[in-house]
């Protein structure tokens, strides 16, 4: 157990850690992770079909164990060992684990699961297992829904088994809104959807009679910040998830606005406002109340976010000449230019554990997703396409969301996730065209 | 609301016929998003000179901007001469001014330079005479190119500031 706690945290500090450490492997310590030229070793973990408790189960024992080993795969950090390899079966929850059998196929974790419906009701439950301590990590848990929720409930074995592996928060069990893009560039139809955060489960939040931009979660996920076009002009509304009611922002007269965000406790927006060709930052409570003007400079001044404490504001300006990114006080006042790379650096987002900002940057033709500090030291490129734009942190700080459109006249336009160290870049599915992702927190 | 939804009735009031051009109504839902520059299939009206086909196919209903810039050219700021005479002669009239942005930039930013572009025509109509509340303007950022390819010749058309004629003076 403490065996395997210790490697996986040795990894998560070599990750963030620059440089990249090198652990040097010894074969008298199987548990120990390589990391070797920047390559790292996955933990290769079990996950054995889940056991069905009563014939109802049957359907779902399977398929909930396919998500929980999709759900580790998808890190990057752990390697799924094939059935085909497995010496033991499992066939009884409470059986003893045959560590030996686990060992002999070198699966470092054991996941076992049992699956209980009754009517609509399902209760899974699970074990994690460190196979080379000959141990149990952690008391096992059991978790209970509708069957209709049963990729959650799996969702949910894997966020503990992936937390109690690298003693970090984790991000299965969450959820996308994002732009769904249809037809040619010249002719294309935007709506909202929402998803969960592997693609699953695509649901559509508006038809596609009115451009929409940008869906922005609240910090519970209840509720959905956008910008449509539905009057003619770029305003910005608030759509309720459960409900998918939508009702308008207050605005001025004349006046157009984009690029909304919510502050951490969800009952302020902060977002651009285009008044006689000047864009500016404004904020203003949800519920009403007159908007108090953040910037007042003649340049443009965007894409704010707050940061996750809510005493400031990550933004970019062109203030200097072209896009940059500063800091200022959440309710206005002096911005610290943090950004002095080459090129542009837009679309910045403060990071939930609060340490980096995420942002797109265009330079020499190329646009890339990339974080920095706050005081814009430690900038690591994590992409490199002709159009990576719009990143969103996962719920544990952990993975980026972005955008990635192709070249040309049949530009096809997707959602991509990448890992904070720019290892694990993989696609994440959507039906069809995506862009604009926004990832909700961990759901409860 | 209402400006748009007039233009979008003109346009088909007036009938289109055999449209070529591709910015037509570009995807355009009942939102409005592809209001665009709608009349130039009105083919059988542009020789009047009092209508708004008229304005888009022989006074030129755009103005192009190089990169990442919102500045009026010599040959815009010559277009816009031509557009406010003829706002001037047809005070019947009013204009809603779309400002676009290729497709070299992130979305916000493109929104707040094609709300730049729009101004800038916007300015320039009104210290040509145009009272300002025949005038409004709207970005579409990098949302309506009305040209594919990604390549300088196709965003040097989508950098663009297009008035769209629409019913109802300072409504």
């Amino acid at each position: 157990m403490k065996h395997l706690v210790t490697s996986i945290l040795t990894l998560f500090l070599a990750l963030v850690a620059l440089p990249i450490v090198v652990v040097t492997n010894a074969q008298a310590e199987p548990l120990r992770i390589i990391i070797d030229d920047g390559v790292i070793e996955p933990l290769p973990f079990a996950v054995p079909d889940f056991v069905a408790e009563n014939a109802e189960a049957s359907e779902y024992a399977a398929k909930i164990a396919r998500v929980v080993a999709a759900d580790l795969s998808g890190t990057g950090l752990f390697r799924e060992i094939s059935k085909d390899a497995f010496i033991s079966t499992v066939t009884s929850f409470d059986s003893p684990v045959q560590y030996a059998d686990w060992k002999a196929i070198n699966a470092q974790a054991l996941i076992v699961g049992a699956v209980n419906v009754s009517g609509n009701k399902v209760t899974v439950k699970f074990r994690l297992f460190d196979v080379f301590s000959g141990a149990p990590l952690g008391e096992g848990l059991q978790f209970g829904g509708t069957t209709t929720s049963w990729r959650r409930m799996a969702h949910k074995v894997a966020d503990a088994a992936y937390s109690r592996i690298t003693g970090e928060g984790a991000y299965f069990d969450s959820r996308v809104v994002f732009v769904s893009e249809t037809g040619p560039k010249n002719d294309r139809k935007k709506r909202l959807a929402i998803m969960d955060y592997d693609g699953a489960g695509v649901q559509y939040l508006t038809d596609s009679q009115s451009l929409v931009l940008a869906p922005r979660f609240s910090p519970t996920g209840d509720r959905v910040l956008y910008t449509s076009y539905e009057t003619g002009f770029p305003k910005i509304y608030v759509l309720d998830v459960a409900s998918v009611g939508r009702q308008a922002l207050a605005d001025q007269p004349g006046t157009m606005t984009f690029a909304p965000r919510f502050s951490p406790n969800g009952q302020t927006v902060v977002y651009s406002l285009s008044s006689g060709g000047n864009t500016d930052i404004y904020r203003m409570e949800i519920g009403g109340g007159a908007p108090v003007r953040l910037t007042s400079e003649p340049s443009i001044e965007t894409a704010p976010s707050f940061s996750p404490d809510g005493k400031q504001i990550v933004f970019e300006s062109d203030r200097s000449g072209n896009q940059q990114l500063y800091i200022m006080p959440a309710n206005g006042g002096a911005a610290q230019r943090i950004s002095f790379g080459s090129g542009r650096y837009g679309t910045p987002v403060w990071s939930p554990r609060g340490d980096l900002v995420a942002f797109t940057k265009q330079n020499k033709g190329r646009f890339h997703i990339g974080v920095m500090r706050l005081d814009g030291s430690e900038e690591r490129l994590l992409t490199a396409s002709f159009l990576d734009e719009g990143p969103s942190w996962s719920p544990n700080g952990r993975v980026i969301m972005f955008m990635r459109e192709s070249a040309g006249a049949g530009g096809a336009v997707s959602l991509y996730s990448v890992d904070i160290s720019g290892r694990n870049l993989r696609p994440v599915p959507a039906e069809g065209g995506a862009s604009d992702p926004s990832w909700s927190p961990l759901l409860k | 609301m209402t400006h748009l939804y007039k233009a979008i009735f003109i346009v088909a009031a007036l009938g289109l016929g055999a449209c070529t051009n591709p910015d037509q109504l570009a995807g355009g839902g009942a939102g409005g998003a592809g209001a665009g520059t709608g009349l130039d299939g009105t083919t059988g009206l542009a020789s009047d000179p009092r209508s708004p086909a008229y304005f888009s196919q022989t006074i030129g209903d755009r103005v192009l901007f190089a990169v990442d810039t919102s500045t009026l050219t010599p040959e815009g700021r010559a277009t816009l001469t031509g557009q406010a005479g003829w706002l001037q002669a047809n005070p019947e009239y009013a204009a809603i001014i779309e400002g676009h942005a290729d497709e070299q930039g992130t979305r916000e930013y493109n929104l707040a330079l094609g709300a730049r572009r729009a101004n800038a025509v916007s300015e320039f109509l009104v210290s040509q005479g145009i009272a300002g509340n025949r005038l409004r303007t709207l970005t579409y950022g990098k949302e309506r190119p009305i040209e594919v390819c990604s390549a300088e010749a196709c965003y040097a058309k989508n950098r663009r500031a297009v008035t769209v004629i629409s019913a109802g003076a300072g409504a």
